[in-house]
């Protein structure tokens, strides 16, 4: 199986169009981006996909050793992007995924000419002076409650064990937008949480935009401040929204930074 | 009491939290009496400031920001979520939430119960279940170590001799199988191919294939006619006192300049197959005998063939008797698919045991155990290799 069909990806907008990559962060797959990718379809060519083990990525793209670092989905983005042979592309990272975005630039330069991180942290943890917003008590918290949640995931060997293959709950489960195994869930979060990639900002070398959300309790602005003086010659867009997923709450404004940036295409 | 008094005690005196926030991240708008019982506030301190987020756990607020408002903004509707309030004292109030919103409408509709006796109750469970899970990759490491000590990991590398194994237990791998193989040298230039199947599974047959591989390891150096050993071996195993009786196919080889005398004799166990290299016939090599450790008369016949441009093939029924759509695997299917093989141990090999799993639909309902040997005249082929898992 193609990489681009295990991790579920669609590509959209004209053929010869500047390359737009959209990577859903920690929680939900690409569909987190609907409200936001249609506004660049017009005139970029939009690539969505589904990050290992979220949204309807294929399960065996998941692996528990490799996606224990954030290492292991950089290579699975460069080798996509290798795949998809779509030249020098805009990477466009939510939350985690920024990170992973900033990896794949630093790791490989070639394929990628422009980084959009929306709301990242490079380090969730307060660490002495760096504010993450985040105490270790915290994230036991939060995978504590991974754990006790399946938001509509049903592991199938269990229904098989129960015996019960008619399952009315399968159209249900098709259905549900943020089905989360919560093995894997737990496992995100704790590659996304307890992760510290302040010292790979440095590294950076594409023109960089930081999109903020003016009150995000998950990366608070301290953390997007960081992000912005640590990669040279980077800025920071404040969105007026609340929460963690501009893209959600305000595509429009979330769409119109992120063209101001784009546009002139650089090539 | 007026109509609107009635739908106004609806929702005061619902007997769940009850909450209508402004919008998904925005302030409560309306609280009812138990919603503040569980968060330890009065309700005029939670219309207008506390957003929903300000009432959970910081893990619960990831949550929400990561996870339910996304939901709640493609379905409106999210249900039976298991979140911790966070009390002003410090204390946490395990509850379940459900939250909705109508369309045209930036309202959310939140609802939340206690679940402190479900919560223990599923902690218990939890608790359990990493047990049961611990005790099973116990259980399946200790086959798997089990297994490796019966099985051994890649046949010795001989000269003058192509040698292939493979070994695939039946199932998923957590109990150990009855089939075992063994190739060791008794002389120089001759050398003893043990395979055979212990009745039964797990510990106690593991233990019998344990006895019945090194039992034959010792008798082979003194005895080397297979029919002798045989008798022999199932004296030991009748005396062992186990339930477990054997199959057992055992050839020992001797070479004779670019031939291979094979001395063989079965018990129990179906014939080894030759196969002539320049017609692709396929010949039964052995003479039925009786199984180890079963019957108080027994009788083991060894024949002797000179192993020249042939291949030879030594099987379990796991291989035969495996079951698909049209029944058995059977020795003639098993025939024609040598048959139409190559010249080649370790070809011949794979294709049996990929051939059996496929008819099985990947599922091998008994173990398999196969072992091809061929005559190398000239002594440059590459190294032997077993395969297993």
């Amino acid at each position: 199986m193609s990489r681009a069909r295990m991790l579920n990806v669609s590509v959209r907008g004209p053929a010869d169009a500047p390359v737009v990559v959209l990577v859903h962060g920690f929680g939900c797959g690409q569909h987190m981006w609907r409200h936001l990718a249609p506004a660049f379809e017009v005139d970029h060519r939009v690539v969505l996909l589904d990050l290992p083990g979220s949204g309807e990525a294929d399960p065996a793209s998941y692996d528990t050793v490799r996606h224990g670092r954030l290492e292991g989905y950089r290579d699975d983005l460069a080798a996509l992007l290798d795949e998809l042979a779509l030249g020098p592309v805009t990477l466009v990272g939510h939350s985690v995924s920024a990170m992973i975005s900033v990896l794949v630039q630093v790791a490989r330069p070639d394929l990628v000419e422009r980084l959009v991180l929306v709301t990242p942290s490079a380090r969730y943890l307060d660490d002495g002076e760096y504010v993450g917003g985040f105490a270790a008590d915290d994230i036991d918290d939060l995978l504590g409650l991974m754990s006790r949640n399946h938001l509509g995931w049903q592991d199938p060997l269990a229904t098989l064990v129960a015996g019960d293959p008619s399952s009315d709950t399968h159209g249900e489960l098709e259905a549900s937008f943020c089905r989360t195994r919560p093995d894997v869930a737990a496992e995100f979060a704790a590659v996304t949480f307890r992760g510290d990639n302040r010292a790979d900002l440095p590294r950076v070398t594409a023109p960089t935009l930081v999109v903020q959300a003016a009150q995000d309790s998950v990366a608070p602005l301290t953390a997007g401040a960081f992000v912005r003086d640590s990669i040279p010659g980077a800025v920071l867009e404040v969105i007026d929204t609340r929460g963690h997923c501009p893209h959600l709450t305000a595509p429009a404004e979330t769409a119109e930074v992120v063209r101001r940036f784009l546009v002139p295409a650089p090539r | 009491m007026t109509e609107i008094d009635d739908l106004r005690r609806l929702f005061d005196d619902a007997p769940c939290g009850y909450a209508v926030l402004a919008g998904p991240e925005g302030p409560v708008r309306h609280a009812n009496a138990e919603l503040a019982r569980l968060v330890g506030r009065p309700v005029g301190e939670l219309v207008g400031t506390a957003t929903l987020a300000s009432l959970l756990t910081v893990g619960g607020r990831i949550l929400l920001e990561t996870h339910l408002l996304p939901m709640l903004e493609h379905d409106g509707v999210v249900r039976e979520v298991a979140l911790d309030l966070l009390r002003p004292d410090g204390g946490r109030v395990p509850v379940l939430l459900n939250a909705s919103t109508s369309a045209g409408d930036p309202a959310v509709r939140v609802v939340l119960f206690e679940v402190r006796d479900r919560h223990r109750y599923e902690q218990d469970l939890l608790v359990a279940t990493r047990a049961a899970e611990q005790a099973r990759s116990a259980a399946t490491a200790l086959a798997q170590t089990l297994q490796q000590t019966l099985i051994p990991p890649a046949p010795p590398e001989i000269p003058h001799l192509t040698i292939a194994a493979a070994y695939r237990p039946a199932g998923d791998g957590t109990m150990v199988g009855g089939d075992f193989y063994d190739v060791f040298q008794v002389a120089a230039d001759a050398w003893c191919v043990v395979l055979g199947d212990v009745s039964g599974k797990g510990a106690s047959a593991a233990a019998v294939t344990s006895f019945v591989r090194y039992t034959t390891r010792a008798l082979a150096l003194d005895h080397p006619d297979p029919s002798d050993l045989l008798r022999r071996l199932d004296r030991a195993l009748r005396a062992h006192g186990t339930d477990h009786y054997c199959t057992v196919v055992v050839a020992f080889l001797a070479r004779h300049g670019e031939a291979w005398e094979v001395r063989l004799a079965l018990a129990g166990h179906p014939p080894a197959l030759l196969r002539d290299a320049a017609t692709g016939l396929v010949h039964e090599l052995g003479v039925f005998g009786s199984p180890i450790g079963l019957l108080e008369t027994t009788g083991f016949t060894t024949v002797t063939h000179l192993l020249r441009d042939e291949t030879l093939t030594l099987y379990t029924d796991g291989v035969t008797e495996a079951r698909g759509e049209d029944g058995l695997f059977g020795e003639s299917r098993l025939e024609r698919l040598i048959a139409g093989g190559p010249h080649d141990p370790r070809a011949i090999t794979d294709a049996i045991t990929e051939e059996v799993l496929r008819y099985q639909r990947g599922v091998a309902a008994d173990d398999i155990a196969v072992v091809t040997l061929a005559a190398r005249s000239s002594d440059v082929s590459g190294p032997p290799a077993a395969r297993g898992s």
